[in-house]
């Protein structure tokens, strides 16, 4: 907990914290981050096999063959979560599967297959970005705001 | 009769006539199998949602209950009871199949003993002949609702726990063959500022130790009067931190005879349960099933079954609010 | 070979980086892909990483941060043709791939699949 958390708690409260905190068992960071970066690093080299296929085998250069790769690693990531291994596997390997596009694909499939149950509109439409929608709204929010700052910049150094 | 200040007393010892514990697939594979009435494969139960699931094991549980008393659902007068949809949906649906009188509840995970208490305190009181109580949880409704869509790949981290897909629920009478409720103390709202979701059992380890307490302050008797103790869902690390603040308050409570239902449920073979099972189902199933087949037995004479609840919702925690928790106990012995 | 080494490596360290957000930072997991979505915003608007993408190959195309670059990069080459208004319109060319295929394989999940609890 933030120290800033900790200054809004009272005293017992915060004696409470230390005292839970002592007896929390410890997240296994390293081991965490080795899983992630054996697994995390797994899906990349899968993707660059991928990359390359349509590389050798299709018309793709490597600008191009960018758009299939990624559709291919979602295809991918959406069949591993219907199948119900996806949160398994996931337990396990933590960011290792998050990080990579393949977690974008399976929190939207995830969510839309949860919420059919409450109709095709208000539950699969409605809620398929549940988990995703902040990605979205941070990436684009952030890109748009570096676009202007880097096209600010051009206009006032260009000219 | 109220003794001390937050205990009641059943002078006229309300009888348990009979209870009913349903569980699901998981439950099915742990080491209390034995002791619950019906066991489903399908996590689904063949419903069209979790949710209309978890209401159908209330219902099996509430019908099984009032026929092995046999009675009809005619002659009860009052159900009670809660879980942890919104809007107590689960309960609500289950009232409208039984048709009785019904009195809904919130209590998180505490639900089944605040309905137990509430229950003996209307038919000790005369205000009621024949009163049922029960509770219902399903682990993917819950999941649903309270944290990720089921098939979302997030890490739990170990402090997590496994809410328990169970209902169990108890008919209670006037007199009768079967287990006497003899006290039950309210819990406070107890609120340590703990504020992770996924640390449930220290949110709510600080409840469970203070009605313990209130309880044999009230009644002024020892812990040596009860022959098992269990807290609801604490958990490991829930269930170390009460041992651990009971130790630190000089209440002298015997390690032997203080379990957890969420270390019960489950055994040492299902790992994905993390640090143990939660939920209203929890409580209700390892109380309704197990803890009163012993009593029946003769295996147990008095029992204190403390069911444990985390007054949490998915909005608070995102407004970042810390989890307020509450511990509701009752007292029942064998004749 | 060596692309796929490099590929492996860098994939492997960016997931690191998450689990130690997730971890140590006790970020929740939407919040530790926005940070590296923003990252990776970032790190394309500092001219970084198309370096790391030629270096490290699918290493860094398939991790969520080389969404963000996308969206920058999307946003910057409209700009450079139409101006300004190009920040907007740009913005989801580049990605438009992954998140149509997302929103596509998503739907017919949701179609034909029931979630295993």
């Amino acid at each position: 907990m933030s120290d800033k958390k900790m200054k809004k708690l009272t005293p017992v409260q915060q004696e409470y914290q230390t005292f839970a905190k002592a007896r929390e068992p410890r997240r296994p960071v390293l081991f965490n981050c080795l899983k992630a970066f054996l697994v995390g690093g797994g899906i990349c080299l899968l993707g660059q096999g991928v990359q390359d296929f349509f590389i050798w085998n299709f018309d793709f250069t490597e600008k191009t063959a960018g758009d299939p790769t990624v559709a291919v690693m979602v295809m991918l990531s959406v069949i591993l979560t219907v199948a119900g291994v996806y949160d398994h596997i996931a337990q396990w390997a933590g960011a290792g599967t998050a990080v990579p596009v393949t977690g974008f694909a399976n929190s939207v499939a995830a969510s839309a297959m949860e919420h059919r149950t409450e109709g095709f509109v208000l539950g699969v439409g409605g809620q398929m970005f549940k988990l995703a929608g902040s990605v979205i709204v941070y990436g684009v929010f952030a890109a748009f705001i570096i676009g202007l700052i880097k096209t600010g910049i051009a206009m006032l150094g260009g000219s | 009769m109220l003794q001390g200040h937050q205990t009641w007393v059943f002078q006229n010892r309300p009888v348990i006539l009979s209870s009913a514990v349903v569980g699901g697939p998981f439950e099915a594979e742990g080491p209390l199998a034995e002791d619950f009435d019906l066991l489903h494969g399908d996590l689904w139960l063949g419903q069209d949602s979790y949710e209309k699931a978890e209401k159908k094991m209330l219902e099996e549980a509430c019908e099984m209950a009032t026929h092995k008393a046999g009675l009809q659902k005619q002659d009860i007068q009052f159900f009670l009871g809660g879980d942890l949809m919104n809007q107590i949906i689960s309960s609500c649906f289950a009232a409208r199949t039984l048709a009785v009188p019904f009195l809904g509840l919130y209590g998180a995970c505490s639900t089944s003993m605040e309905g137990l208490a509430l229950a003996s305190l209307i038919v000790d009181s005369r205000a009621g002949r024949y009163v049922l109580c029960g509770t219902a949880s399903h682990n993917s409704a819950a999941e649903k609702q309270y944290r990720y869509p089921t098939e979302y790949g997030s890490q739990k981290p170990p402090t997590a726990q496994w809410t328990v897909t169970a209902a169990g629920a108890a008919l209670l009478g006037p007199e009768g063959d079967g287990p006497k409720v003899t006290s039950a103390t309210i819990g406070r709202v107890v609120d340590m500022g703990v504020s992770d979701p996924f640390n449930m059992g220290g949110a709510m380890a600080p409840a469970a130790v203070d009605t313990i307490t209130a309880h044999f302050r009230d009644l002024q008797i020892s812990p040596g009067n009860y022959d098992l103790i269990a807290t609801g869902d604490l958990g490991k690390v829930g269930y170390k931190i009460a041992v651990d603040l009971f130790k630190k308050q000089g209440l002298e409570i015997p390690e032997k005879a203080f379990v957890d239902c969420g270390l019960l449920i489950y055994g040492e073979d299902q790992p994905a349960v993390l640090a143990g099972g939660s939920g209203c189902g929890c409580s209700a199933s390892v109380a309704y099933g197990h803890i009163l087949n012993r009593l029946k037995k003769g295996e147990l004479k008095r029992v204190l079954i403390v069911a444990t609840g985390a007054l949490l919702s998915p909005l608070s925690y995102q407004q970042k609010e810390s989890i307020p928790c509450i511990a509701h106990a009752v007292s029942i012995e064998s004749d | 070979m060596e692309a796929y080494f490099w590929a492996f490596v860098v994939g492997g360290l960016i997931c690191v980086v998450g689990q130690l957000l997730l971890d140590v930072g006790r970020f929740t997991p939407a919040h530790t892909m926005s940070i590296l979505v923003v990252t990776g915003a970032i790190l394309d608007g500092l001219g970084l990483y198309e370096p790391l993408i030629d270096f490290a190959g699918a290493g860094a195309t398939v991790p969520i941060t080389s969404f963000g670059n996308a969206l920058v990069h999307g946003a910057l080459t409209e700009a450079e043709s139409t101006g300004l208004i190009g920040i907007l319109t740009g913005i989801f060319e580049v990605t438009s791939a992954g998140i149509s295929a997302a929103i596509i394989f998503g739907f017919m999940a949701a179609l034909f699949f029931k979630p295993k609890g």
